[in-house]
């Protein structure tokens, strides 16, 4: 059980300073200019709640949220129930463990903008592996510069192909903490291979699983690198998410007012989602 | 057993293809690259590797980006320890929500803080450094370590505080004798988090230098684009970015697992 001591709080300030410098004042900038118009010259004026109004109203930002939102719906879609799947067939002893393991999170290791280009040169046609061979081999006609399924599907795969692993290392991690005694129990009551996962293996998984959620939710919610890399948000506007739209929108045109009010409301969605992610999880730990 | 093995093949074979073509592509010549389809290289060529070891702009780049990841990791590590110490064995004012506050950080999309850490580190004349860099990623490093090693901390008994107190040791010697040789496994693991996280973060590395401490994957945009489409290059100094995320995971292979569930299983 913990003590009560409000001297820890001594032991937490390094901490506090550190990320109050990188995250408060940024985020005041944010604030700031999410407030007023600017024309240069660094002369500001108020603007009021203006840009919020006209960034929620916008065609490009609702059609932006909605890609985002398919986005990390078909991601989780698609990685949890994989990646458990994965988990329960890996071994669980034995010389290919830490081989399985390493192998598995190297994609992981690889910087975001390198796994970019690497699913580029992998699929262009013509020249890539997987491009040769869905054009030339199977006659399917794949070009994800110019169709926008295409894009949308090599977005997909290669987020697939970066992070499954982190729910697959997540949900072996909880597998292997559970006793033989509870497999053998089951073997005696005659169990079913579902009700084992049912009833022995999913609950056992549950916290990590809620972990991997939140996880891939935050880091698909915010993926930039990746996908600006290998489509730069293209064929037109297709596979242009929250991020890439941001960026063009700060970076590029430097509107720095609709930016700053984008992003903020950017932030809070996430941060309302992983919240109650959050909630979740710690309702998880104090029972 | 055999049977069920076959799932697990079929990931991992899945997972090795594209970074096959990777590698694959490293070895070959341009000439080779656009001429058309070969599943392995037919004349086989060390040109890309060559030209990156001996162009002082392409191996800054790895130079860079090793110092300031290293830079960060130690920062993050020394930090998060005793707050991570702090939130495994006291209850204190506003802990919780101090906590979830740090999550936070992990959630704010990089994107946003692109510009305003430019302005940041530009006032303060740090640009262009290793520190901004390093500090920069302590954002979003600093909570995901805190939370790896309370999960390990609270994992040791409180027992072994106070019999180590008994024994008349002072908290220092306490903490460093005793306590951080127990959760060893725990520090390699945030160590090793650290290193990731800050190893593949690209955009606010990228925006946050322009020559002294550039970062590999920028050296990589800027001579692809300069010097044409040179894929082979461009594969090789790929290649060469997975080396030290492959020989870093080799050391924490045995703590993995239980490094990814932040040591709460």
């Amino acid at each position: 059980m913990r003590t009560e001591n409000q001297k820890a709080w001594f032991f937490v300030l390094p901490v506090l300073a550190l990320v109050a410098f990188n995250a408060l004042v940024p985020m005041m900038t944010v604030v700031n200019y999410s407030v007023q118009e600017t024309f240069g010259n660094n002369q500001f004026f108020w603007e009021g709640l203006g840009w919020f109004e006209q960034i929620l109203r916008s065609d490009r930002f609702q059609a932006a949220l909605g890609r985002q939102f398919l986005f990390t719906g078909m991601i989780l879609a698609i990685e949890v129930p994989l990646g458990i799947i994965v988990a329960l067939s890996m071994p669980r002893k034995g010389f290919w463990v830490p081989v399985c393991l390493v192998l598995m999170a190297l994609p992981m290791l690889i910087p975001w903008n390198v796994v970019g280009s690497m699913w580029n040169i992998f699929t262009l046609p013509k020249i890539g592996l997987l491009g040769y061979f869905l054009n030339d081999v199977l006659g399917i006609n794949y070009d994800m510069t110019q169709q926008p399924l295409s894009a949308w599907i090599t977005v997909v795969v290669m987020d697939v192909w970066h992070w499954t692993s982190l729910v697959v290392l997540l949900c072996y991690a909880g597998l292997v903490s559970i006793p033989d005694a509870y497999y053998q129990a089951a073997k005696i009551d005659g169990a079913s291979p579902w009700s084992v996962f049912r009833y022995i293996q999913l609950p056992k998984m549950k916290t990590v699983l809620t972990i991997a959620i939140l996880l891939r939710f935050m880091d698909s919610f915010n993926i930039y690198t990746e996908p600006f890399v290998l489509t730069g948000g293209g064929p037109g506007n297709s596979t242009t998410l929250l991020s890439i739209d941001l960026v063009k929108i700060a970076l590029g045109q430097f509107d720095l007012g609709p930016a700053a009010a984008m992003s903020l409301i950017y932030f809070a969605i996430t941060l309302l989602v992983s919240w109650v992610f959050y909630t979740l999880m710690t309702k998880d730990d104090a029972e | 057993m055999k049977k069920r093995s076959i799932i697990p093949i079929l990931y991992i074979a899945f997972l090795m293809l594209p970074i096959y073509w990777l590698v694959a592509m490293s070895f070959k010549t341009t000439n080779e690259i656009l001429s058309g389809f070969s599943l392995f290289p037919q004349t086989f060529t060390l040109e890309n590797y060559i030209t990156i070891f001996t162009d002082p702009t392409w191996y800054w780049g790895y130079i860079n980006s090793i110092s300031y990841v290293t830079l960060n990791t130690i920062l993050s590590v020394c930090v998060a320890l005793p707050a991570a110490y702090a939130f495994s064995r006291y209850r204190f004012l506003g802990d919780k929500q101090l906590f979830f506050w740090l999550l936070t950080n992990r959630m704010a999309p990089a994107a946003v803080f692109a510009l305003p850490f430019f302005q940041l580190y530009s006032s303060i004349h740090l640009f262009d450094t290793y520190l901004a860099v390093a500090l920069a990623h302590t954002l979003f490093n600093v909570p995901l370590a805190v939370w790896i090693l309370e999960g390990f901390m609270r994992g040791i008994p409180k027992e072994l505080d106070e019999t180590a107190y008994v024994d008349g040791y002072s908290f220092p010697r306490f903490f460093v004798t005793i306590f951080l040789p127990n959760i060893k496994a725990g520090v390699g693991v945030a160590a090793f988090f650290c290193f990731m996280f800050s190893w593949v973060e690209m955009l606010l590395a990228k925006t946050l230098t322009a020559v002294e401490a550039k970062p590999i994957a920028a050296v990589m945009t800027r001579t692809a684009s300069s010097a044409g489409y040179e894929l082979g290059l461009l594969a090789a100094a790929g290649t060469l970015t997975i080396i030290p995320g492959a020989i870093v995971i080799w050391f924490v292979r045995n703590y993995i697992a239980r490094g990814f569930a932040m040591g709460r299983v």
